[in-house]
C-alpha cells in the first residue's frame, strides 16, 4: 500500500504543474471510509426553437491517505440548433453569410435572424490533488483542460483553507490562471467590418486564431453560526485579457429612417480586448427540522458596465429518510454593457459595439425541483426539472428565450 | 464601496434572522454540520451544471469559486 502511495505522490508532483481553480470550500467536507466516491451526471437543456445541450459528466474522487485525495473529472458536450446573430428582425426577408462565407442563409420577414449554423462539442477533463498542508490547513491544487472545435482552454489552479476559532472559522484563499485560444470557424472578422451578404466576397480578417487569458484571485470565509447553520461570504476578482470578441455576432446598421442601410447593413461586433470582473457572494445554510434552506445573493460587477444582482433559494424538504424534494428558485437582474446596442445607426459608429443579448439589459427567472432518493448506504439517484426564461429589461428589445432542462444524478462509494 | 456596505448588512440581516445569541459550536455540536446536505455545496456536479449555463447565458459570473473561462461559450 506504501509503494501505492508512493507512486501516486510521485504523479501528482508532475501533476501539480496542474492547478486549477478551485471552489471555497469548508472544512466540514463529508467524509466515509470508502476509497472511491463516483459522481455522475447527464444534462438535458432544451431552448424553445433554439439550442438543445446534451451534457454527461463524471467524477471520481480517490483516497489516497490521511484526508488526502485525488479527484478526475471528465465532461463532454453536444450543442446543436441555432443562435441570435445580433441583427434585428426587420419587415422583409434577410440574407446572411454562415462563419466559413462558404454558404448563406435567409431569415423570413418579422423573424429574429438566427444562425442555424451553430453547433458545437467540447470534452474537458478536469484533475484535483486534495492534500492537508498541516492540522489546520489544507490545498487543492487542480488543472483542466477542455477542447472545442474552435476554442481550447488549459486551466491552472490553487485553493488553500485554513481552519481558525476552534474549527468555526475557515479562511480561503485561492487563484486561477487559464489560457484560451480562439480559433473561429472562418477565422477573426475585423471588429466593426462588414458581413458579407454574398459567398463571392470575403470578410476582413485578424488572423485565424487569438489567445485570451484569465487570471482570478478569490479570497472567503466561512462561519460556523450554530450547530444547524453556516455562512460564507466570498470575494472573486479576475482579469481577462486577449480575445474577448464573439467573432460570430454582427449588428444590424439602421439609415436615419430607421431602415436597414442600402450598403454593408450588418458590422462585426467588437469589444474591448480586457475586462475586469468582481463579485461578493453571500451563502447562507441552516437545517429547520430535517429540512435544510440554502440562500444565497450575489452582487457582480464589471469594467464594461454589467452590474447584476443574483438570488437564489432551495429549500431540501425530506418527505422520509430516504426520499427528499427540492425546490429551486432563482432570480438575475443585469444591468447592459456600456457598448451594448440593439442596433448600430448609421454615422455614428462606436470604438466597440457587440448586440449579443448576453450583454443587454436583462432578467432570468429559474423554478425547478429536485427528487432526491438515498437507496443504499452511499448510494443516491436524483432527477431534477428546471424552467428558465430570459427576457429584455427596461429598453432592450429582444425576445425571450425560454428552456427547459432535466438532468439525472447518481452517485455512489465503494 | 457600496458593495461592501450592501454585503455587510446582508450578514447582518443573517445574523439577525439565525436568532444567534453567540456565534460557533464545540466539537460534540458537529453532528448536523458533516452531513452531506449540510455542505455548502452538497452536489458538485448540479453547481458545476448551473454554472455552466448560467455563465454562457448572462454577463456575469464568479463568486463561488476563482475559476473562469475553460468555454468558448461567451
Amino acid at each position: 500500500m506504501q509503494l501505492k502511495k508512493l507512486n501516486l505522490s510521485q504523479v501528482l508532483a508532475v501533476a501539480t504543474s496542474s492547478l486549477l481553480a478551485g471552489t471555497s470550500q469548508t472544512v466540514l467536507a463529508v467524509d466515509n471510509n470508502n476509497d472511491w466516491q463516483v459522481d455522475s451526471s447527464v444534462l438535458f437543456y432544451s431552448e424553445t426553437d433554439r439550442v438543445s445541450v446534451v451534457e454527461p459528466v463524471v467524477s471520481a474522487r480517490k483516497k489516497i491517505g490521511d484526508d488526502e485525495y485525488l479527484k478526475f473529472k471528465l465532461v463532454a458536450d453536444a450543442l446543436t440548433g441555432a443562435s441570435p446573430n445580433g441583427a434585428i428582425k426587420t419587415s422583409s426577408a434577410q440574407t446572411f453569410t454562415t462563419p466559413s462565407g462558404s454558404s448563406t442563409y435567409t431569415t423570413a420577414a418579422n423573424t429574429a435572424p438566427l444562425d442555424p449554423s451553430f453547433h458545437d462539442t467540447r470534452g474537458a477533463l478536469s484533475a484535483e490533488w486534495e492534500k492537508p498542508l498541516n492540522e489546520r490547513l489544507k490545498g487543492v491544487f487542480s488543472a483542466n483542460y477542455s477542447q472545442e472545435f474552435d476554442y481550447s482552454s488549459l486551466g491552472l489552479g490553487a485553493n488553500f483553507s485554513w481552519d481558525v476559532n476552534q474549527r468555526n472559522t475557515t479562511l480561503t484563499a485561492g487563484v486561477g490562471y487559464s489560457l484560451d485560444q480562439v480559433k473561429p470557424v472562418g477565422g477573426m472578422p475585423t471588429g466593426l467590418t462588414a458581413m458579407p451578404t454574398t459567398t463571392s466576397v470575403s470578410k476582413s480578417k485578424l488572423g485565424d486564431t487569438d489567445d485570451k487569458t484569465i487570471a482570478s484571485l478569490l479570497l472567503g470565509v466561512t462561519q460556523v453560526i450554530g450547530p444547524k447553520h453556516l455562512l460564507q461570504l466570498n470575494y472573486t476578482y479576475s482579469n481577462e485579457d486577449g480575445y474577448l470578441t464573439d467573432p460570430y455576432k454582427i449588428l444590424s446598421v439602421l439609415d436615419n429612417s430607421g431602415n436597414l442601410r442600402g450598403t454593408n447593413p450588418y458590422l462585426y461586433e467588437k469589444r474591448p480586448t480586457t475586462r475586469t470582473r468582481h463579485a461578493l457572494y453571500l451563502k447562507d445554510v441552516k437545517q429547520f427540522g430535517a429540512d435544510v434552506l440554502q440562500f444565497s445573493y450575489r452582487y457582480a460587477w464589471d469594467d464594461w458596465g454589467i452590474l447584476s444582482h443574483t438570488l437564489d433559494l432551495r429549500y431540501r424538504y425530506e418527505l422520509n429518510a430516504k426520499n427528499y424534494l427540492e425546490p429551486h428558485l432563482r432570480y438575475y437582474l443585469q444591468d447592459k454593457a456600456d457598448f451594448y446596442y440593439y442596433n448600430l445607426v448609421d454615422g455614428s459608429i462606436p470604438q466597440f459595439a457587440s448586440a449579443d443579448y448576453r450583454l443587454g439589459d436583462l432578467s432570468t427567472k429559474t423554478i425547478g425541483l429536485k427528487y432526491g432518493y438515498v437507496f443504499a448506504e452511499n448510494h443516491e439517484f436524483g432527477i431534477r426539472t428546471e424552467l428558465i426564461q430570459q427576457q429584455a429589461e427596461g429598453s432592450a428589445q429582444f425576445p425571450d428565450t425560454d428552456a427547459v432542462l432535466v438532468q439525472l444524478n447518481y452517485s455512489f462509494t465503494f | 464601496m457600496k458593495p461592501i456596505i450592501l454585503c455587510m448588512g446582508l450578514i447582518s440581516v443573517s445574523l439577525i434572522l439565525g436568532g444567534c445569541s453567540s456565534v460557533g459550536v464545540k466539537a460534540w455540536e458537529r453532528g448536523h454540520l458533516a452531513e452531506k446536505k449540510m455542505q455548502l455545496e452538497p452536489y458538485p456536479l448540479d453547481s458545476f451544471l448551473d454554472d455552466h449555463i448560467y455563465f454562457s447565458k448572462e454577463g456575469s459570473s464568479g463568486g463561488r469559486g476563482a475559476g473562469g473561462g475553460g468555454c468558448g461559450c461567451n
